[in-house]
């Protein structure tokens, strides 16, 4: 880790104002940002710790029933919020199927919607990454690119955002409230992960020195808590990336589908939101005929960036899966094994 | 640049003159503090071995820069025994064998305490599993761990409602 | 290690002789406290540390390091490049045997595989050695790297793993497969695996004149004192290694390596001590690895489902300058009866570090795939898979014919599928499924483990105080053996195993041979037993031969030790205790020493192996291909059970293995460079605890009165054997879906699977 100097800013103004210095970098939890810098892919030279910004660490519920969370509540916090997890269970859902219990104690909202990628090429100083090191050039490319992206990528860049807890935000019109050297503005968190283009390096639409100071849910998107589930396929039953997961959201009434949200994950470098596919099942009745012309317009656009064509037919399966658990209901309580294909253990087996 | 940070490690207020902005909390306590019973596995986050609790709450140390933590509370393994009386976690630990080689065991021990005051697994090993699955043992012990933090759990909960009495 | 430690009082609780009870850990207070010490936790005043910088090409040579700029950063002391490094005594590319591996450390600017040590860098704090190494900014002349079967160097070789042959036949293999009615043929590939224990390889090391003293990790102790010796040039008397705990070894930590080699000499140079740590990335290159297999099978069977002949030839990678390769097709030589096997292996060379013995080396992947060709044969021949092997059951060794030791392989099929539920399994595959409508499927799998012995000593003193201490420089790695090596002694003492005080993991003790073969409690152990039979018979010539001792005379009798006394064997009631007879000696102790190895007659006469069943149920989801193991029930017979509670810890963890090289672990290679992209534990998988919702353990009674007096044998490993076929076996029942690489990922089980009715509605 190379040497830095460490700021510790007492309000936001400071904090914006120390990070207008080139070089800096804030500096949540650290549940990323030092794993990088431990590896070198970061090398900051000032840390700015924004964990003692004062206002930043509640979840406010909004008059007209929305939610405001601010950029250092923990993860397992906003989990864990019985009425956030009422609410927006598709969202608490996602949460626990990320990284560990010890990293979701740690990690705050903000650092999770500012993480990167894991492209092993991001992290290898030794080879080339546009989106490390602008113009090197892409070793993914014709690398180990199994787990790659399938959507939205480009020759310059074929990673994957690896959050889970995006993958239902940008489902839900998550909007993500920053501060900055010119003021405050707002951004939907769809538009908040870039892709890659001829820019790579530019991994999010922040400014220089722009802090995320909270997170918010409208309310129109509690309207989904009954029918709403995250699915995500692993390489072992916890503690991994996704291969592919998939947000989805469904407002039903007899039958009919009067809403759908569906957002994937581990497909692109930004949670993919499928509103085509959305538009489509909007009206109709749902069954899993549609279901499956959804998934197939979900991933319509999709191609192969390597050796990694099985992930379009698996993000096919998952999100038509995710709408038919989502159909049979938001689960009376958080599944054992959040987010997985799999319920936990009982019963017996039957032949066939 | 030396920075001064308060914390209180297992129950003992110190003043702790960083000499180095760099230091994890995971470096602080093995190379600084001379509590080594905090293992480094990964210094990733990715095995677990060296979860404590800060303010109450399980994480891994190696992923928390020493100098952020100024006034906090740190618990580890050396924290949890009351002088010679093992802590329940531990005793069960060592009762259902949920440890081989005991690189682990720390991490897996303070998860576990984590865990229990979390709450959310209920009597569930599933839910144990699954909330376990941050602590890596190559040895594979998980079966004796999972029994381990159920029993540990009840031991508590008994305890609790003996002192609540 | 202190015998100090207060067990929790069930323990205490003994039925009949020390050896056979379910003992808790002897070091578990101090694992559980975390004042147990590893490598790592030990901090000398005026500690350096040393940092490796490590190579990001496979093959070529370092034409730059930035020395300056990593001098320039505050805290570096030094920094040890090819330019600077000190004389080592002993040529690192002479291989010092039997375990000694070509090491790399700076003896030039040659680059053989990735992660190599290129550089030292020793600093007063981590942080700035950490810095200082990243600062160095290494230039390459960079040649292709040889990274997989297009472009590795093929060869032939004599020797495979360590000093076995590599081809070995018994019968006609050709008349063989010519008299069979099928032949099931297939071809297998294993991946590149990595230990990684959870304790980092490191060192402490701190020189005193020509005496150094090294905590380390150390599978191996007395031939690690003999070859740091011989790099340092100083006596084996003067190495002093202390490893009382080790953070998992898995073979890892049996044999030297360069970084450990750079701190000791960068001690010796700075005349201070010097920690070293590996970073779990290092760990991919310098401390050994299970290499890459691309394996054929052909089994041919009769009309009865009797093989005819068994051919298995394993293609075994090793590194670019050194040779390991993995013993697999040895898996098949001694299981199954066939008139004609033929068990051959090829090298090929790859720009890698050089593999070493990981957990059953050889025997893992020989059997993972072995399991699934019978597998694959039993369905050829219509029969269920428990049925197939039993037709195929070995009398006696097959090739050989020499009679087992102790064999109760038949048992542990019957007492496995009985837990299991066996009987009723369809032999169709895609016949099962749960009420959630994933797909099941059971598979089983036989494990089979070789039984080696090391030569070992030991000591036992018997004190005036009626208790004894016993020393052998063995190693716990995790397998018991603090706990396991005193019941034996305490039973050879007649003494409970909290009289008995054990000494043991550092190198100034008797030696213990080594942890490893699953062969260091019967190695160790038998040492510590004649050890105590010896003081017992030194106390017993002391009281026999004191006219005012009861048991005066009694030396033709002879005499029995038993609860801390001597009782004359044909006169129970006639004992005195050690205490006594020792104080009237006027001695405050006795000595018993002892040397053991194996009787080669017994070798000679006898095929010596454990055995075992592995049977395994999974679901699948059927449209997304997730696996989950839900159930593995194994049934093990390894002779005498000196603690089952830490032996059924042992077949758990080996089963886990098997669960790990089933579905999870491989290192991922770039193909154009070598560079292993996840060389870490996010990307590189092994099990969590949700992986394992459902391990059971079947410890089958063997009576073996030849393997060694002890009838011990080990079970350290063979619960990884059978357990990857089992899975894998049950995979293919669940889906219909024969995978033939290893590990088994989503997508190869989305093959086939588009037109199949899914249980989710589509």
């Amino acid at each position: 880790m190379n040497r830095f100097d460490y700021i510790r800013p007492v309000s936001v103004p400071e904090a914006i104002a120390a990070a207008a210095v080139p070089g800096s970098a804030y500096l949540a939890a650290g549940t990323n940002l030092l794993d990088l810098m431990k590896v070198g892919a970061s090398r900051p030279e000032r840390v700015i710790n924004i964990t003692r910004l004062p206002g930043l660490d509640r979840i406010e519920w909004l008059p007209d029933g929305g939610v405001r969370v601010g950029t250092l509540v923990r993860n397992s916090d906003l989990a864990y919020d019985e009425r956030f997890a009422k609410t927006f269970p598709v969202v608490a859902e996602a949460l626990l199927s990320g990284a560990s219990a010890q990293l979701r104690n740690a990690a705050t909202v903000g650092g999770n919607l500012m993480q990167r990628t894991r492209c092993a090429y991001f992290h290898d100083l030794a080879g080339a990454c546009n989106r490390r090191e602008p113009g090197s050039g892409c070793d993914a490319l014709g690398g180990e690119n199994r787990l790659q992206a399938v959507l939205g990528w480009s020759e310059h860049c074929i990673a994957t955002h690896p959050s889970d807890f995006c993958v239902p935000l940008a489902a839900l019109d998550a909007i993500v409230e920053v501060e900055g050297p010119h003021g405050g503005r707002e951004i939907a968190l769809d538009t908040l992960h870039r892709l890659p283009g001829a820019t790579p390096e530019q991994e999010t639409a922040l400014l220089p020195g722009e802090l995320i100071v909270a997170l918010r849910l409208p309310a129109e998107a509690s309207s989904f808590s009954r029918n709403a589930r995250y699915i995500k396929l692993r390489e072992r039953t916890s503690y991994a990336f996704a291969v592919v997961s998939a947000a989805a959201a469904l407002e039903v009434e007899g039958g009919t589908i009067r809403k759908a949200r569906i957002a994937l994950g581990g497909v692109a470098a930004k949670p993919w939101r499928a509103r085509e596919a959305e538009a489509l099942l909007e009206g109709k009745q749902a069954t899993a005929q549609a279901f499956a012309e959804a998934a197939e317009l979900a991933l319509a656009e999709a191609r192969p960036s390597g050796d990694n064509a099985f992930k379009i037919e698996l993000a096919h399966r998952i999100v038509t899966r995710a709408l038919s658990l989502a159909l049979e209901g938001t689960p009376q309580a958080m599944p054992a094994l959040p987010a997985s294909p799999f319920p936990a253990l009982s019963g017996a087996n039957h032949v066939i | 640049m030396s920075l001064s940070i308060g914390l209180t490690i297992n129950g003992q207020p110190r003043t702790v003159a960083l000499d180095d902005p760099r230091v994890t909390l995971l470096d602080l306590l093995r190379e600084r503090l001379d509590l080594t019973g905090t293992k480094k596995g990964c210094d990733r986050g990715q095995c677990g071995a060296c979860t404590v609790l800060v303010d109450g709450r399980r994480i891994n140390s190696c992923l928390a820069l020493a100098a952020s933590l100024d006034g906090a509370t740190v618990t580890t393994i050396e924290g949890l025994a009351d002088g010679e009386a093992l802590h329940p976690v531990q005793a069960a630990f060592i009762e259902h064998d949920g440890f081989q080689c005991g690189f682990c065991t720390p991490g897996q021990i303070m998860s576990a305490i984590g865990l229990i005051a979390e709450g959310h697994a209920g009597d569930d090993p599933e839910r144990i599993r699954e909330l376990m699955s941050g602590n890596i043992c190559r040895c594979g012990a998980y079966q004796g761990i999972t029994e381990a933090v159920l029993e540990a759990q009840k031991t508590l909960a008994e305890r609790n409602r003996r002192d609540a009495a | 290690m202190s015998s100090e430690i207060a067990f929790p009082s069930p323990q205490h609780r003994r039925h009949g002789s020390s050896a056979g009870q379910p003992l808790t850990r002897r070091d578990g207070v101090l694992k559980v406290t975390g004042r147990a010490t590893y490598a790592a936790d030990n901090h000398p005043e005026g500690m350096l540390y040393a940092v490796t910088a490590v190579s990001s090409i496979a093959r070529g040579r370092v034409t730059a390091l930035d020395v300056e700029a990593a001098k320039a950063h505050p805290g570096v002391v030094e920094v040890l490049t090819p330019a600077n490094r000190p004389p080592l005594s002993h040529d690192p590319d002479d291989k010092i045997p039997p375990f000694g591996f070509r090491v790399e450390v700076l003896q030039d600017d040659t680059v053989r595989y990735v992660n190599q040590p290129i550089a030292l860098v020793i600093a007063e704090t981590l942080e700035a050695a950490t810095e200082g190494a990243a600062l160095l900014n290494p230039q390459y002349e960079v040649e292709s790297a040889r990274t997989g079967l297009e472009n590795g160097e093929r060869f032939d070789t004599p020797a495979v793993g360590v000093g076995a042959p590599s081809r070995t036949a018994y019968g006609d293999i050709d008349a063989g497969l010519a008299a069979a009615v099928r032949v099931t043929e297939a071809d297998y590939v294993t991946p590149p695996q990595y230990h990684n224990a959870m304790e980092p390889h490191a060192v402490v090391a701190q020189w005193d004149g020509d005496r150094v003293t090294l905590d380390m990790p150390n599978q191996a102790l007395a031939l690690s004192c003999a070859a740091y010796a011989a790099y340092f040039g100083i006596p084996a008397g003067n190495v002093l290694i202390r490893s009382p705990f080790l953070g998992g070894g898995f073979g890892s930590k049996a044999i030297l390596n360069g970084p450990q080699i750079l701190a000791i000499l960068a001690a010796r140079m700075l005349d201070r001590p010097v920690k070293l740590a590996l970073t779990r990335a290092q760990m991919y290159g310098p401390v050994g690895h299970r290499g890459q297999t691309w394996q054929k099978l052909r089994l041919g069977t009769d009309g009865e489902g009797r093989l005819t002949a068994l051919h298995h030839h394993v293609l075994a990678a090793t590194s670019s300058f050194d040779e390991f390769m993995e013993p697999a097709a040895n898996a098949s030589l001694p299981l199954y009866a066939s008139p004609a096997i033929l068990a051959e292996h090829d090298g090929l060379r790859l720009d890698t570090g050089t593999p070493g013995p990981m957990r059953a080396p050889g025997e893992a992947s020989g059997s993972a795939v072995l399991e699934v060709a019978m597998d694959e044969a039993a369905i050829a021949c219509g029969m269920d898979p428990l049925e197939f092997r039993l037709a195929n059951y070995a009398e006696t060794e097959p090739g050989t014919g020499k009679p087992f030791s102790s064999k109760s392989l038949r048992e542990c099929y019957a007492e496995g599928a009985k837990r299991f539920g066996w009987s009723g399994r369809p032999l169709e595959p895609r016949r099962m499924r749960d009420e959630n409508g994933f797909l099941v499927g059971w598979g089983m799998g036989t494990a089979v483990f070789h039984c080696p012995h090391f030569p070992a000593e030991a000591r036992a003193t018997l004190r005036a105080d009626g208790t004894a201490l016993v020393e052998t420089a063995g190693a716990d790695m995790g397998q018991g053996a603090w706990t396991a090596l005193a019941q034996i002694a305490a039973e050879a003492l007649g003494l409970d195993p909290d009289q008995v005080e054990l000494h043991s993991g550092i190198s100034s003790l008797p030696d213990g041979g080594i942890a490893g073969g699953s062969g260091h409690t019967a190695s160790a152990g038998l040492a510590l037993h004649n050890a105590g039979v010896d003081a017992i018979a030194r106390l017993a010539e002391l009281a026999t031969a004191d006219p005012a001792s009861p048991l005066f005379g009694a030396g033709n009798i002879g005499v029995e030790a038993r609860s801390g006394r001597l009782h004359r064997r044909d006169d129970e009631g006639r004992s005195e205790s050690y205490s006594e007879i020792l104080a009237r000696a006027g001695q405050a102790e006795v000595v018993g020493t002892a040397k053991a190895a194996r009787d080669p007659a017994v070798a000679e006469a006898h095929a010596l192996f454990s055995h075992g069943a592995v049977f395994a149920e999974v679901k699948v989801d059927p449209d997304l291909g997730q696996v989950r193991v839900t159930r593995l029930v194994g049934a093990f017979a390894a002779g005498r059970i000196i603690n089952p509670r830490l032996v059924r810890s042992q077949y758990f963890g080996g089963m886990i293995w098997g669960i790990s090289f089933a579905l999870q672990e491989e290192a991922v290679t770039d193909r154009r460079t070598g560079r292993i992209m996840n060389a870490d534990l996010a990307e590189y998988h092994v099990p969590v605890n949700a992986d394992v919702p459902s391990l059971d353990a079947i410890l089958i009674p063997e009576d073996d009165p030849y393997v060694n007096p002890l009838g011990v044998k080990g079970v350290g490993e063979i619960g990884i054997t059978g357990t990857v076929g089992a899975i894998a076996n049950a995979v293919w029942h669940a889906t219909g879906v024969r995978v033939r690489h290893f590990p088994i990922r989503l997508e190869d089980l989305l093959v086939n699977q588009r037109d199949v009715t899914s249980a989710f509605g589509n």
